[in-house]
This record gives structure tokens, C-alpha cells and sequence, in this order.
């Protein structure tokens, strides 16, 4: 029974990885992170169910209230990304790297 | 009051007024000189005034007053007391430092009147005799050393008082160098003494006690590098060069510093260690023949010699050398004793000295003066008193203290050193005089100014003390006592003469002087003389060259040091350590130009890193945890 829901925590979490790393929308970026974060949740959920103990369903609940703050948080940089490039391709946002900072 | 309660305030009474004086000066720098010249002038005074009581209990009642302040070391079995003693030696010393130290504080508020670093002067001059009653009063080797530091730091900050011309600064420095060779062997000297016989404890009287502890070589090996430290201090060959160099600073402080006391300190530290010395013959004769040497080309070099403070200068380095002549031999009373009488009639001559120069707007060189007689004549009788105490003419001191050395070194066979101290003292006689001539006959070429009276009457005092010090010592031979030898108690080698040789001795070397002063006369004084004195002949050249030591320390030490260090500079310096780090620099910069490609600015690349680097991680702890 577990064994599912683990497949299924690691199925989602594959694909947030490759979205994570393949995409270069940041939004889609964004929607991969969440994506990893459920996967997690998901994992968490249940082993705790498994182990008859609640304290993986508390982590879960914070997890999903910080994320809550963390969707917050990546709307205003969604915007002042935008403002300045007028576009929201990651491969744009480089300067840290030497040969392109200005 | 306690006697060792005002021994302390002896000692710190001027500490505290240059500490005042310079929290004033710097807090209220428009404060008026009169708070100042009270300040530096009540401390010398008090001292004095204390110095005179405490040598009174010490002289009649026979009082070592021993005052210990506070604990200035404790490091398991090394214990230093901050501790004061007043014996008889101390006392004797306390009797000419303190009195003088004050006359020419009174002389010095004439003479620095116009001055804007005036308080700067007085606190260095409080500070300077602060350091000279610790080096005099200190109980143990290190508090003396400790007083002999300061007051060779303030001599230099003194030296140095003109700062803005280079060449004092570097005369300053010259003779702090030039000191610090001799405090070299004096520190080394204490740390083979407390190694040695350290674990007594650290005081003059239990360094005394356990002397014969050490081998006799230890002690020759102590006595002479004891003596390095006193050639530094006081002015002997070879390390004397920088007292003429000296006269740099203002004249007060020639005549206080660099002829009075601090250079005198070598002297008074031997005698501290006399017990020392009488142990260590070989050392002794070697320093009775370096005073010799000393004595004689100071007196050749003052014979040729145009600046009239380096005339003194010379005399004082040649005084000297009689002081080392009869501690050599074994006469420490008598070498103390020309301390105290030289201080008064040295310090006298200096502060005429400064006078004159005072009055002739600061001119030095001798050969612009003249016919001073008739505008200066209290100077001009001053004067003469002093030249005439130098050059040992009874009644005056300079003759009691000078002719017991004489004596001595006759009585003890050393006729080699006889010859040369009495050479000496025809030369002391002839140089002493052609500076009077020069300045006080002939034609008058500079007009005089009248010089005020804080100047004059702290001279005329002087004039007293050379006139009367002179009789506290009186040898047997003319009936008296000698009663500063036996309040002394050194161990000193007594030699006695039968009286027909010492007066017959007595009249040899006054009736030479008086040849001496009358050549002065003829070839500078009389209406008929030249005055001119330029160079005539070789050894004439090369006596007013100095011998050339100069030169010659500059070619030995000077540009060889300074060869190496430029050789160090671009050798060491630059081609190994410098190179070495530019090296490093360029390594890390040619590995970090490889791992520069991999931080490209990518975000996905950097995420994918993430990922390849937790998983590597994750995969580790897998393997990690099933192990366990």
C-alpha cells in the first residue's frame, strides 16, 4: 500500500525535477518547485499514516503554509523580474555569472 | 614626617610637575607662562629643599633611609620592589643634582623667556631630573637602569628640543644610537648578575654580599660589560662622539644634562659597584687607561676647537676620563668627589657659556667674540673663577678633587697614566684659557646685550659653591679630614705619599699650569696676538678634524649597515618575499580561471548542479545508513 504512494511521490517529484531544469518559463519554474514541494507531501503523508503517527501531517501542514507564503513572496519577484527585462526567460536573468555582468 | 616619605616626594615632586605642565599645556594652550615657570620651578626647589634634610640625617645621625613604594615585579623567585635607598654615595650624588638641578631651572627661565615651546622645555627638564633621582636613589640594578633609560630619553628629547632643523634631530639620534651600545652591555651585565646570583634576591646590598659566589671570570666578564654601558653614558673613547653633537639642544640643558649629572652616571655606577671592580683588576687597569685616552684627545680636541659649547663639551669628556682614571685605580672616593666638584664649576662655565651667547644673539664661534671684559665684567670674573678651578689653582674645588686623583695615580706607579693626566692638565689649562682670551680680550666685534638677572645671580651662586665645595675633602696632607672619603666607606685602594713628593708634585703641575696659561696669553690674549689660529701644520689639520673618528665610524659602521640593508631590501625583500607572494597571487588566479567557466550565470545550470550534488549526497547516506 505504501509501497503506491511512495511511486507516486517519486514520479511527481521526476517530473518536477525535469520541469525544474528543462523549462525556461519562471513561472513553470515556479509550478515545478511546488510541484517537488506535494511530492514531498504527499511521501510524508504517508509514511506518518503508516507509522500511526500524526507528527508527518503536522510538517505536511506547515510545509503547505510556507509554501503558501513562498507563492506570495514569488509574485512580487514574478513582477519586478518583469519590469525590468520585459520578459520572464530565465536564461535572460545571468548576470551573475563574470562575462556577462555589466 | 617620616624620613622615607619625604624621600618620596623627593623623587616624585617632579614627576608630577611635568606631568601638570603638560596636561596644562596641552588641555589650555594659551595658559600664561608664569603658571609654568612656578610649576617647574617649585619642584626642583622642594626636591632640594628635602635633599638638603635627608643628606643632613644621612651625613650627622648616620640614617639610611630606605623607602619601599611598591611591588613593581613578582614572577615567582624574580621579585623587583619599586624601592629607594639613600646611603652615603647617593647622598653625596643627591647633594650636587638636586642644588644644581635648581639653579639651573632658575637660569633656565632667563634663558628660555622667548621660547614657544617653553612648557614643552620645562616638562622634559622636570621630567629629566625626576629620572635622574631614580637612577641615583633606586635600591636594586633594575630601578637604576630604569632611571638610566629615562633620563637618556629625555637628554635625547632635549637634544632634539630645535626640531625643526634636521641636523639637531639627527644629533638627537646620534647620541640616543649611540647609548643604546652601552646600555647593550649594561643590560647584559644585570642578566649575567641575576642568572649568577639572582636568587638572593636583586638589591645592591645582597648583590654585595654574594659576590664572591661567581668565578672570577664571571665577575671580569660582568665589570666589563658594566663599563660598556658607562663609555655609552659617559662620553668615553669609543663611544663618545656623540657629546659634542650634543650641544645641539638649548644650553640649560648642556650644562644640567651633558655636563652636570646624567653623564656622570657611568661614574656613579661604577662606584655602586665598586665591590665589583676591587675584585676585577685586570678590568680596572683598562679602564683607568681608556679614561687616559679619553682625557688626552678630549683635550686635543678642545685645544682646536671654535664653538664654544663644544670647547666644554670636550672638557667635560676629558673630566671625565680623570674620573675613570682613579676608578681604574682604585680611587672611587676621590672619582666621586670630581663628580660633585666638576658639576659645580662644569655647570658654571655652561651657563656663562649661554649667557654669552645669550648676550651676543646666539653666536658660538668663538672667533667673532672678544673684548667681552668691559661690557661682562661679573661674567667675565665668573668665568675665570671656573677656568680657574678646571685647571686645578688652589683654593678652588676643581683643585681638591683633581690633585687627589693626581696624587693617586703617582702613588699607585702608574706613570704611564700619570704622564697623560698630566699632560692633560696643562692642555685643560691652555684650551680653558684660550677660550677665555678669545671671548673676554681683544677687540670687541659683536655688541654685547645685558643679560637679565635670573641668569646672572643662579651663576653667582654657582661662583660660591665652586669657590667653598672644594674644602668638604681637604687631604690629610694639607690637614685636613677627608671627610667625604670616610663618609663614602668604597672600597677604595689607599696609596699614600710622603708630603715632600706631593707638594713637590702639587708645584710641577701648578707651575705648568701656569706656563700653559701664559702661552694662552701670548698667542691669544696679548695686544700683539694674531687670534686667527687657522691650521698651520699636519697634526694641527687632523686634531681639528677630530682624527677623523667621524669619518671613520661613518666608513665602518655607517655605510656598511647601510649597504646591507639596501641589500636586504632588494634581495630579500623584494626578490623572495615579495616575488613569493606575487607568485601565490598568480597561482590561485590560473586555478580560478577554471573553475570561472563552470559559474556562468545559468540558473538552470545551477539547479542542475542541485540536483546532481543531493542526489550524490542522498545516495552516500543510502549506502551510509545500511551499513550501519
Amino acid at each position: 500500500m505504501l509501497s503506491n504512494y511512495l511511486t507516486l511521490s517519486v514520479i511527481l517529484f521526476s517530473i518536477g525535477i525535469i520541469g525544474v531544469l528543462s523549462r525556461k518559463n519562471i513561472i513553470v519554474i515556479y509550478m515545478s518547485i511546488e510541484l517537488l514541494l506535494n511530492a514531498v507531501n504527499i511521501s510524508l503523508v504517508a509514511i506518518s499514516n503508516t507509522l500511526q503517527s500524526n507528527e508527518g501531517q503536522v510538517i505536511v501542514l506547515m510545509i503547505i503554509a510556507i509554501a503558501a507564503a513562498e507563492a506570495a513572496l514569488f509574485m512580487a519577484l514574478f513582477v519586478v523580474l518583469f519590469r525590468n527585462k520585459r520578459s520572464l526567460d530565465a536564461d535572460i536573468f545571468n548576470l551573475l555569472g563574470e562575462k556577462n555582468a555589466s | 614626617m617620616p624620613l622615607d616619605i619625604l624621600l618620596n616626594i623627593l623623587l616624585l615632586a617632579p614627576f608630577f610637575s611635568a606631568l601638570f605642565i603638560a596636561i596644562i599645556a596641552l588641555a589650555q594652550p594659551s595658559s600664561p607662562k608664569i603658571i609654568y615657570s612656578i610649576l617647574a620651578i617649585f619642584a626642583p626647589l622642594l626636591s632640594a629643599f628635602l635633599a638638603l634634610i635627608l643628606i643632613y640625617e644621612n651625613y650627622f645621625n648616620g640614617i639610611d633611609i630606605h623607602s619601599e613604594i611598591f611591588t613593581w615585579l613578582s614572577v615567582s623567585a624574580f621579585h623587583i620592589p619599586f624601592s629607594l635607598h639613600l646611603d652615603a654615595l647617593s647622598s653625596l650624588m643627591l647633594l650636587f643634582v638636586a642644588p644644581v638641578g635648581f639653579l639651573i631651572h632658575v637660569y633656565a627661565l632667563g634663558y628660555m623667556k622667548d621660547d614657544s615651546s617653553y612648557p614643552r622645555f620645562f616638562a622634559l627638564f622636570n621630567l629629566f631630573m625626576f629620572f635622574m633621582f631614580l637612577l641615583v636613589l633606586g635600591d636594586n640594578p633594575i630601578m637604576m637602569f630604569l632611571g638610566w633609560e629615562g633620563v637618556g630619553l629625555s637628554s635625547y628629547a632635549l637634544i632634539s628640543f630645535y626640531y625643526e632643523d634636521a641636523k639637531n634631530v639627527a644629533a638627537g639620534n646620534k647620541a640616543f644610537i649611540l647609548n643604546r651600545i652601552g646600555d647593550f652591555g649594561f643590560l647584559s651585565a644585570l642578566m649575567l648578575l641575576f642568572i649568577s646570583i639572582g636568587e638572593y634576591g636583586f638589591s645592591f646590598s645582597t648583590i654585595e654580599l654574594h659576590l664572591h659566589e661567581m668565578s672570577a671570570e664571571r665577575i671580569n666578564l660582568i665589570a666589563a660589560l658594566l663599563f660598556v654601558g658607562a663609555m655609552g653614558k659617559s662620553a668615553q673613547f669609543p663611544l663618545y662622539v656623540w657629546l659634542p653633537d650634543a650641544m645641539a639642544g638649548p644650553t640649560p640643558v648642556s650644562a644640567l644634562i651633558h655636563a652636570a649629572t646624567m653623564v656622570t652616571a657611568g661614574v656613579y655606577m661604577l662606584a655602586r659597584f665598586s665591590d665589583l671592580y676591587a675584585m676585577s683588576e685586570s678590568v680596572s687597569l683598562f679602564i683607568a687607561y681608556i679614561g687616559a685616552f679619553s682625557a688626552l684627545i678630549a683635550a686635543l680636541m678642545a685645544s682646536r676647537e671654535f664653538d664654544i659649547k663644544k670647547i666644554l663639551a670636550y672638557s667635560t669628556m676629558s673630566q671625565l676620563g680623570y674620573m675613570f682614571m682613579a676608578e681604574g685605580l682604585g680611587a672611587y672616593s676621590f672619582a666621586i668627589f670630581h663628580v660633585f666638584t666638576h658639576a659645580f664649576f662644569k655647570a658654571l662655565l655652561f651657563m656663562g657659556a649661554g649667557a654669552i651667547i645669550m648676550s651676543l644673539h646666539h653666536e658660538q664661534d668663538i672667533r667673532k667674540m672678544g673684548g667681552l671684559r668691559k661690557s661682562l665684567p661679573m661674567l667675565f670674573i665668573m668665568m675665570l673663577i671656573a677656568s680657574l678651578s678646571i685647571s686645578a689653582i688652589a683654593p678652588l674645588n676643581g683643585f681638591f678633587s683633581k690633585d687627589a686623583i693626581m696624587g693617586h695615580i703617582f702613588a699607585s706607579d702608574a706613570y704611564i697614566i700619570y704622564g697623560i693626566a698630566l699632560f692633560t692638565s696643562i692642555l685643560t689649562a691652555f684650551y680653558m684659557f684660550r677660550m677665555l682670551f678669545f671671548v673676554f680680550y681683544g677687540e670687541e666685534k659683536i655688541k654685547a646685550v645685558a643679560v637679565s638677572k635670573t641668569m646672572i645671580i643662579p651663576i653667582a651662586l654657582l661662583a660660591v659653591g665652586v669657590i667653598l665645595s672644594g674644602f668638604l675633602n681637604v687631604p690629610s696632607s694639607f690637614g685636613g679630614s677627608e671627610s667625604i672619603s670616610i663618609w663614602l666607606n668604597l672600597p677604595d685602594i689607599r696609596e699614600f705619599l710622603d708630603h715632600t713628593t706631593e707638594f713637590t708634585l702639587i708645584g710641577l703641575n701648578t707651575f705648568f699650569i701656569f706656563v700653559a696659561i701664559f702661552v694662552a696669553y701670548l698667542k691669544y690674549g696679548s695686544a700683539t696676538a694674531t687670534r686667527e689660529d687657522v691650521d698651520k701644520y699636519r697634526y694641527q689639520k687632523i686634531i681639528s678634524n677630530k682624527f677623523y673618528i667621524d669619518e671613520l665610524y661613518h666608513i665602518l659602521f655607517v655605510k656598511p649597515l647601510y649597504k646591507m640593508s639596501k641589500g636586504f631590501d632588494v634581495y630579500i625583500n623584494h626578490k623572495i618575499i615579495d616575488s613569493s607572494i606575487h607568485r601565490t597571487i598568480a597561482l590561485y588566479y590560473y586555478i580560478a580561471s577554471y573553475y570561472r567557466l563552470i559559474y556562468d550565470g545559468s540558473v538552470r545550470l545551477y539547479a542542475l548542479f542541485m540536483v546532481f550534488g543531493l542526489s550524490g549526497l542522498f545516495i552516500y547516506l543510502y549506502f551510509a545508513l545500511e551499513a550501519m
